[in-house]
């Protein structure tokens, strides 16, 4: 295993610098996860439209450099998506992180397929799975509108 | 034998981590098993076993003679008075169950006081809260200074009339910080307040005298020293065992059985319900053969040097940052590193074939109190080395490099 599969500059890069950190302004759905075996929590922020749009993504939250990244990540990518293209877009992401499939929707250009395949490589750390997926277990939390608090290990 | 050579009886150092030898930081979580006792399980399992107990023949009586024999090594190691004093538990864990449980029953009733303090492990707190929720009681927790050691006046402020028993660790499994409990236990007893030491990370590491600490309960995790998993050791004094309603019911702690009454067994079996973990108390003893061969005061000393040598190391690392400084510590050291997540310092390490912890250790009290949300955590056994903490050193430079960090 070489760790810079794991750790790849894109990685770090959101790692240190997360985008979209913070509420964002006029949220109206939001939900919270944590993973009580390590700590890590994060809160996300949706600004929903009537036409079901989620117009802004954003998130508060500590944890390692794969859940920062992961989660900086997919708020780039589900931003300004419909609710039914950011659930297929999540889909992708479980089975990417599953089993290794390629992320095939049409809804995201190659240079944010590459971003969002910078993750696969945890699939090869069974103990870290759960820090790159926890932030979208929550985002699916919040995009059903039910402000469930998601938690790894329940 | 040479303390340097020790790691030679435990065969789990010829396995390779990643193509790399391993190097074990974890100690404070479970220790790794010397050959004697590992030798011990297969010979029970394969020429003796039988439960103990009841049963006439002649497996059962020597099964049972191996089992006692136990009990009295425990009884010596930590210098009660009585081998019924002596209970085995299923984990440390239980240990502190089993006196929460009964004492409360018995003791405790709407606003009374439980003092604790802010080094406790989740097993030293969750039993206690039962008895909060259940009955009502009050949980309090003696403040800790930023170097990671109780502050003994504030302590002292927090007992009152209400206080009906203390529960402290002895040495915590994050700071390393070791707890003065015999001066706490004389505090106490001068109110008549019982204190209970949980004793999981001290076993291994410093002499335990029961008699010297005069405490009144004592929690022994067996798999930290060196010993089988699913066992524990619960010291209590005679008249507390005595006095307190069994734990667990079921067949072995009974005296008479009726349809309208039933009378429990002698000490120790009045605690020890339904089939032990047979083959992990016999091998249990070959674990404190392994101490007593070693010798606590070469042992102490061993990890004393290895303590001092590992923390002059990491200070000496840019952007580690060492979890508090107590006056008298054991080889348990947490840290961070700025700009590293320590679950990340943990995956990179282990490529490395480091073994340590991250997270916030079962402690969530104490990591608040510290302001962290999670820590890194090598701790030590008898068979880590210097070589080791050069290893951890280096490692750690890696990641580093691996974050690109200056």
């Amino acid at each position: 295993m070489d760790l810079k599969d794991l750790y790849q500059d894109i990685i770090l890069e959101h790692g240190k610098n997360p985008r979209n950190f913070g509420k964002c302004d006029g949220h109206n759905h939001t939900a919270k996860g944590y993973n009580p075996l390590c700590g890590d929590q994060v809160e996300i922020y949706l600004k929903v439209d009537k036409e079901k749009n989620v117009n802004e993504v954003s998130f508060e939250g500590s944890g390692c450099a794969i859940s920062m990244a992961s989660t900086s990540i997919m708020t780039e990518l589900v931003k300004g998506k419909s609710l039914d293209i950011a659930k297929e877009i999540i889909n992708e992401f479980f089975n990417m992180i599953k089993s290794g499939s390629e992320m095939k929707t049409k809804d995201l250009n190659d240079d944010q397929k590459i971003k969002i395949m910078s993750l696969s490589g945890v699939k090869k750390y069974p103990m870290r799975v759960k820090c790159a997926t926890l932030s979208w277990h929550t985002l699916i939390s919040a995009l059903d509108g039910k402000n469930k608090e998601v938690n790894t290990e329940k | 034998m040479n303390i340097n050579n020790i790691k030679s009886q435990f065969p789990i150092f010829l396995k390779k981590i990643n193509g790399k030898p391993l190097v074990y930081l974890d100690s404070s979580n479970s220790a790794q098993k010397p050959i004697s006792v590992i030798n011990r399980l297969d010979s029970f399992y394969k020429n003796e076993f039988s439960n103990v107990g009841r049963s006439i023949h002649s497996l059962s009586v020597n099964a049972t003679n191996k089992f006692e024999e136990t009990r009295i090594s425990v009884q010596k190691f930590i210098n009660a008075n009585s081998k019924d004093e002596i209970i085995f538990t299923k984990n440390a864990t239980e240990s502190i169950n089993l006196v929460a449980s009964t004492f409360g029953q018995q003791n405790i009733e709407k606003g009374d006081e439980i003092l604790l303090t802010e080094l406790e492990h989740h097993s030293n707190y969750v039993p206690w809260h039962y008895l909060r929720e259940n009955k009502g009681a009050i949980i309090k927790f003696a403040p800790i200074n930023d170097e990671g050691d109780i502050i003994i006046s504030e302590f002292e402020k927090l007992i009152t009339k209400k206080t009906k028993i203390i529960a402290i660790t002895h040495l915590s499994n994050v700071t390393g910080t070791i707890v003065p409990v015999k001066e706490i236990v004389d505090i106490a007893h001068k109110k008549n307040i019982p204190v209970l030491v949980d004793g999981c990370q001290s076993a291994p590491h410093i002499k335990i005298d029961v008699k010297d600490l005069d405490c009144d309960f004592y929690a022994i995790s067996c798999h930290k020293v060196y010993g089988p998993t699913g066992l524990g050791v619960l010291y209590a004094k005679k008249k507390w065992l005595e006095k307190l309603p069994p734990f667990i019911g079921g067949g072995g702690m009974i005296n008479e059985v009726k349809k309208d009454k039933i009378t429990y067994a002698k000490l120790p079996e009045k605690y020890e319900a339904g089939t032990m973990p047979t083959a992990e108390v016999v091998a249990f003893n070959e674990s404190i053969k392994f101490m007593n061969m070693i010798g606590m005061e070469n042992l102490i000393k061993h990890e004393k040097e290895l303590t001092n040598y590992a923390l002059e190391k990491l200070r000496s690392i840019n952007s580690v940052r060492l979890v508090g400084n107590p006056k008298n510590k054991a080889g348990v050291i947490s840290f961070t590193i700025n700009g590293i997540h320590p679950h990340d310092i943990a995956t990179i390490l282990d490529e490395d074939g480091v073994a340590i912890r991250a997270g916030h250790h079962c402690c969530q009290i104490l990591h608040e109190k510290l302001n962290v949300n999670a820590t890194a955590r090598a701790s030590f056994g008898v068979y880590n080395t210097k070589e080791d903490v050069d290893i951890l050193c280096k490692a750690i430079e890696n990641c580093r490099k691996v974050f690109d960090l200056k």
